[in-house]
């Protein structure tokens, strides 16, 4: 347990200590949020949809809390390049309990970064609907920090340095996160589209996050959670998996 | 009989696709001393180091550590030994004395027992009064002195050292192998080192083993080798058991990295 806490408080420490990082990956979501919707939401409300800021905003908030995430796993990287990953791995200490503490603080981090966005959603214009299903909110966000944690685990455990890493976020991060319904809605879609977003688990957190906050779910909350946390636990399994195997 | 080898490996071998890196090598290290392992770049010595220190399978042979296999129980090995690594491995973003706080809970070291272990661990290599300080602010010298303090925070009976004093100067170098030697005199410990610096190990080692094209080519006393080759100095003697030529050794993907995190303004 201490082992898994001392490596979460880490992955906070950290955070708080790279201000430049916090602002930074504020940037990109918070970009998204006024150029689409301010820019998309006059045509949004033509084509009788009703408020975009408030459709958009838990897509922003998802986008935010992947990204972070994305990166947290991802820092395996940086630890490996400064070392700090041998010490890790030398330790005694079975290696699922390092992912686990990793995976915690990162998620963590990323939840924060989620919050900050959604605070930002709020002076914005955005509105929680119903009060009473927060805690379901809460638990979609972390879920969603969770999957992408496991997914930056599993591939900085399988690339070796930064090389990889623009085709890793074009071809496996850009995608989830376009073809998830986060900035359009998905009652409407069929065909190829309608089939990659039902397997991309991303849709299910952003459905559910959207669900709880403003607009209903268009899958159901059960299922929603249900689709979402096995892809987590998955993934997470798999990350643990792969982060076995390094060898230094 | 073997109770005092604290170190034994048989047979140990290891390849990588059809590239013998290390060829059955044998050796026993005895508990309590100064154990030189040198040889050419790309000879297997960070192989065989690898190996030791449960980061890589062998491909066949045995390894004891203190009487643990490092391969059927890898954990329990790990606490035996203490490791400083070729390259840093310290948490630049973190003070001196939140690395050592985090490398205490990872060893399972008791939580009544940090503070005084960390202070007085810290003490000893010279850091104390800059425990708040962050890693990445420390010179090469700190940073090696700082490991060095870390991997003694579990009172490991074996302590690994791939080059400590690579890239340092005289003093620190000096300094380093003062602390290392008064380790094994006041707490028995026993060093396992390699290094390209061959007056470094005629002067602390008390055993020093050849490695080149992964076999051990000679073993002995500094004394000793010296004498085999009828050699001067241990530098004239290890050049005549080795060869002139030079070994190249490929770029690997920690040293792309490093140009990549130079480039992210990480370092």
């Amino acid at each position: 347990m201490s082992i898994i806490y001392i490596l979460w408080l880490r992955q906070l420490k950290r955070y708080v200590r790279s201000r430049a990082r916090i602002f930074a990956s504020l940037a990109q979501p918070l970009l998204f949020l006024f150029a689409m919707g301010f820019g998309f939401g006059p045509t949004y409300a033509r084509a009788g949809n009703g408020n975009y800021i408030e459709f958009l905003a838990p897509g922003i908030v998802a986008m935010a809390i992947l990204f972070t995430a994305m990166f947290s796993g991802i820092e395996i990287l940086w630890d490996r390049q400064f070392g700090f990953l041998k010490e890790m791995l030398v330790a005694p200490v079975p290696r699922i309990y390092i992912v686990l503490g990793r995976t915690l603080g990162g998620a963590t981090v990323a939840v924060i970064q989620g919050l900050i966005v959604f605070t930002v959603c709020t002076i914005a214009g955005f509105r929680i609907q119903n009060y009473a299903l927060i805690p379901v909110a809460a638990a979609f966000m972390f879920l969603i920090a969770m999957l992408f944690t496991a997914i930056g685990t599993i591939v900085g455990s399988l690339i070796e340095d930064m090389q990889a890493f623009p085709l890793i976020m074009n071809f496996l991060v850009m995608p989830m996160f376009f073809f998830s319904g986060a900035i359009f809605p998905v009652g409407n879609l069929t065909g190829l589209l309608h089939v990659i977003l039902r397997l991309n688990p991303l849709t299910y957190g952003v459905d559910g996050l959207r669900g709880a906050l403003s607009h209903g779910f268009a899958f159901g909350m059960a299922p929603d959670l249900l689709l979402l946390g096995i892809a987590a636990f998955s993934l997470l399994a798999i990350g643990t998996y792969f982060f076995s195997r390094i060898q230094v | 009989m073997t109770s005092d080898k604290i170190i034994v490996v048989k047979n140990l071998v290891k390849t990588f696709k059809d590239f013998r890196a290390v060829d059955d090598i044998s050796f026993d290290v005895q508990g309590g001393s100064i154990f030189g392992f040198l040889g050419p770049n790309g000879a297997g010595k960070t192989t065989t180091i690898k190996m030791l220190t449960t980061t890589l399978p062998p491909t066949s042979g045995t390894i004891l550590l203190d009487g643990n296999d490092p391969q059927k129980a890898p954990l329990v090995a790990r606490r035996s030994f203490g490791i400083v690594f070729q390259d840093p491995s310290l948490d630049g973003d973190m003070t001196a004395r939140e690395n050592m706080k985090l490398h205490a809970v990872m060893y399972g070291v008791p939580h009544a027992e940090h503070p005084a272990r960390i202070e007085a661990a810290l003490k000893f290599v010279g850091l104390w009064d800059r425990r708040e300080s962050f890693a990445k602010t420390f010179s090469g010298g700190m940073k090696r002195r700082l490991e060095i303090a870390r991997a003694l925070l579990h009172t490991p009976r074996i302590l690994f050292l791939d080059e400590p004093t690579l890239g340092l100067d005289p003093q620190t170098r000096n300094h380093i192998w003062e602390y290392i030697q008064t380790l094994v005199r006041e707490r028995n410990m026993t060093v396992f080192f390699t290094t390209h610096y061959m007056d470094e190990a005629d002067r602390v080692a008390d055993e020093i083993a050849i490695i080149d094209g992964g076999r051990i080519i000679t073993r002995g006393s500094p004394a000793a080798l010296k004498q085999n080759a009828g050699a001067a100095s241990l530098e004239e003697a290890f050049i005549s058991l080795t060869g002139h030529a030079i070994r190249d050794e490929q770029a690997s993907a920690k040293d792309r990295m490093r140009v990549m995190g130079r480039l992210w303004g990480k370092t």
